[in-house]
């Protein structure tokens, strides 16, 4: 696939912005996954970049913690050939006390082309979205939702389980109650098909989750046993103001995935953790290395899931 | 010479003294009076009120001045003009202003500045325990003294039952209601919304109904074994509803208030993120919201306040975590409470009125809310059914931090007296205290609406 076949968008994206995965339509998704296929496609070349973006400039306005997500993004924009500029909290003039619309009005009279915002306050990237004209991609709003995350989520496991994904049974083991990621996957793994079992400690996975439509969990023999993949979550400790659960020595002990609990998977199933991974906590330092672990190949999927992300949004939002 | 007002031909509804019907409302210099002379009728003003319903004037016994301290958000004056607006003609402001209401003094110049720059009443409360902070008592004596007409720690609520029992039990000796906002600290510590669904879907801190049933159930203990009258504020939970129910059938001394936001909305308006949308406490579930209007119609919850809270624009156009909780209620109450409690066929409008008026005036013994021989003239005219769209161009409050903001809203205050002064004619608020100023919304255009 060359760049130039995807210079017209697909006629099923019409958003400028991607906030969540809890509005979008199956056709929605579909045509991020055979956009991202498109782009996966020139990740292996030694000339990585496309024109598709060429003189736009792209804001990753990080204003929590990331390394993943945002080099990703970074890395995304430059193979798409946008000029990209990270902001991240302690270098913003939010710590000047400088509102977050000032700063987003600010730069979007800096005449960037779009911004992609992490932020620890849930509806942060909604609130963006009514403020400036540009394309606003949510990169994470606190507990709320981190769409490309569940995105890459699904494309690896249509990569190892193929396109259709229906009947596929998928379990997210950890600290539900705080994750993005979570709530990402729960809306876009159900709207494919699958079928999510949410597992932990009933502090960190409340029963209020079936609402959703998903199974809960808190025995993690039953939650293993015929799943074909399990998601690890870690915990989150900077979103925790009070004792959901008595240490990480006993989460560990009671829901680390080990080898024994490993053993309980089907033979073909795949291990996955978003990161970043804390080893010996959640997941054992070997399983995370294995041949099931899919850590990996979920960080690179993260680069075509995001050029495909940010293609779509630049070509919907109002400078096309 | 007197000062003589008819106000004909307008459907006259005093819940206080059970009279409803269609006819004339006299008053002579600033009360009501049964007749008048034949010369008195003739130098008489006429307010003509055909269509209208005439209701004594509202009384809401919750509301926040932010004076002194965050006149930015509100001022007496201010504040007072919305209530005018509102058909609210008394009102009791809450003591979490800065300098907190915990001395004589600030009483004292908060009763200095209402008595200049209201034009409605006003009575200031006085905090339970000094500075707010839930550990020493105020000195309770000498705000009753210096003229407050309830004691609180609204915005905050006592956590400590030792303090709470001996605040109770000393303010009774007064006479003063003990006014509690029921809230367990540690079970709602970063909340944002109603523990839920919604707050599950949205990724924000839940804050379960259990943090207010626990102190709900906590002040009807407290208030049995002390005999003293405990105020239960904004009520917003089902169990609590229940708790009080029991609690009134073993004839216990607790009232209790809800709110329009809590009758009118749920946590699933959230789903925007909006600011104004965040209270506290929160909007909950429909389950709640049910509750709260069967417990207001079987009396379990005694009567509505709006906890009118002011905040700026600016303040409240941040990330929802960030923003402050609260919203301004006084120039909406009515016309919100029309919607969901009588247009919908739930209550006739004495029953309504009843719950604005005369109920809140008798939990704090203010010589308020009726429309009885010798009462105060102050009164509220209203159309019911006028249908109108709160927005900067219509809201006389310094904030405008309302979740009916650009909504439809169906009811509409057309003229509001206190002791017989007009002190809102339907589009501007007239002060007695300064004639010839009229005073119109800040937001409104230099050229007169119509």
């Amino acid at each position: 696939m060359t760049a130039a076949a995807l210079s017209s968008p697909p006629a099923h994206w019409m958003r400028k912005d991607l906030l969540g995965i809890e509005d979008l339509s199956p056709e929605e998704l579909e045509c991020i996954f055979t956009t991202a296929e498109q782009f996966k496609a020139t990740l292996g070349r030694t000339q990585k970049k496309v024109p598709s973006l060429r003189g736009r400039t792209i804001v990753n306005l990080f204003l929590e913690p990331s390394t993943r997500t945002r080099v990703a993004f970074e890395i995304a924009a430059s193979r798409l050939s946008a000029d990209v500029i990270s902001i991240t909290g302690n270098s913003s003039s939010l710590v000047k006390g400088e509102t977050l619309r000032d700063t987003a009005q600010n730069i979007q009279a800096l005449n960037a082309d779009m911004l992609v915002i992490r932020h620890s306050a849930a509806g942060s990237a909604q609130y963006l979205g009514r403020i400036v004209k540009i394309p606003v991609i949510n990169a994470g709003d606190g507990a709320h939702e981190h769409p490309t995350q569940a995105l890459l989520d699904a494309f690896t496991l249509r990569e190892k389980f193929g396109r259709d994904l229906r009947k596929l049974k998928v379990t997210i083991l950890g600290d539900i109650l705080f994750s993005r990621v979570a709530r990402s996957n729960i809306w876009c793994l159900q709207k494919l098909g699958v079928e999510v079992t949410l597992a932990g400690p009933a502090t960190l996975v409340p029963p209020l989750f079936t609402r959703f439509g998903v199974r809960v969990s808190h025995n993690l023999r039953e939650a293993l046993a015929d799943a074909d993949a399990v998601m690890l979550l870690r915990i989150q400790h900077e979103r925790q103001t009070s004792s959901h659960f008595p240490s990480l020595g006993e989460y560990t002990s009671m829901f680390g995935l080990n080898r024994l609990r490993a053993s309980w998977l089907k033979p073909g199933a795949i291990i996955m953790h978003p990161g970043p991974i804390n080893r010996g906590v959640e997941i054992d330092s070997e399983l995370a290395d294995s041949s099931r672990s899919v850590i990996l190949e979920q960080v690179t999927n993260g680069i075509a899931v995001r050029m495909a992300v940010l293609y779509l949004c630049a070509s919907a939002g109002p400078k096309n | 010479m007197s000062d003589i007002l008819v106000i004909q031909g307008g459907r006259i509804i005093d819940p206080a003294s059970g009279r409803d019907e269609t006819g004339d409302l006299f008053v002579a210099d600033g009360k009501i009076v049964r007749t008048l002379s034949p010369v008195q009728r003739k130098g008489a003003r006429i307010i003509d009120a055909r269509g209208l319903v005439v209701a004594p004037g509202l009384v809401d016994i919750h509301v926040h001045l932010r004076e002194p301290g965050q006149t930015h958000k509100e001022t007496i004056e201010s504040g007072s003009w919305a209530a005018a607006a509102g058909g609210v003609t008394s009102m009791v402001c809450m003591p979490n202003t800065s300098p907190p209401c915990d001395n004589a003094g600030t009483i004292q110049l908060i009763n200095d500045v209402i008595a200049r720059q209201s034009v409605v009443n006003v009575w200031p409360t006085g905090c339970l325990t000094i500075n707010r902070d839930g550990e020493k008592l105020a000195p309770i004596g000498s705000l009753k003294r210096a003229g407050v007409v309830a004691i609180t720690d609204d915005g905050d609520c006592v956590q400590n039952n030792e303090i709470m029992r001996r605040a109770v039990e000393y303010a009774n000796m007064f006479g003063l209601v003990v006014m509690d906002h029921c809230q367990d600290e540690k079970l709602t510590e970063g909340a944002a919304m109603h523990e839920g669904e919604w707050s599950l879907r949205l990724g924000l801190r839940g804050w379960p109904s259990a943090a207010e049933d626990i102190i709900v159930a906590r002040n009807v203990i407290l208030s049995e074994h002390t005999g003293a009258h405990i105020h239960l504020q904004h009520i917003s939970s089902a169990f609590s509803v229940d708790v009080i129910r029991r609690a009134k059938q073993r004839k216990a001394r607790i009232t209790a208030e809800a709110t329009p936001h809590h009758l009118a909305l749920t946590d699933a308006d959230l789903r925007g993120y909006d600011t104004n949308f965040k209270m506290n406490p929160p909007l909950r579930a429909e389950a709640d919201r049910q509750a709260i209007i069967e417990g207001l119609l079987d009396g379990t919850l005694d009567i509505i306040s709006t906890d009118h809270a002011p905040h700026t624009d600016y303040e409240k156009d941040v990330e929802f975590d960030y923003a402050p909780f609260g919203i301004i209620g006084l120039e909406t109450c009515l016309a919100v409470c029309l919607e969901t409690l009588h247009h919908n066929g739930r209550c006739d409008l004495a029953f309504l009125l009843s719950r604005l008026t005369h109920k809140p005036a008798e939990i704090l013994r203010l010589p308020k809310g009726t429309l009885a021989e010798g009462a105060d003239a102050d009164i509220c005219i209203f159309d019911p059914d006028e249908r109108w769209v709160p927005s900067a161009a219509t809201l006389f409050s310094r904030s405008h931090n309302s979740p009916w903001l650009g909504k439809t809203l169906r009811g509409r205050v057309k003229r509001t007296l206190v002791s017989g002064h007009e002190v809102f004619d339907g589009e501007q608020i007239i002060s007695p205290k300064e004639p010839g100023r009229a005073i119109r919304p800040a937001g409104a255009s230099a050229a007169p609406a119509r």
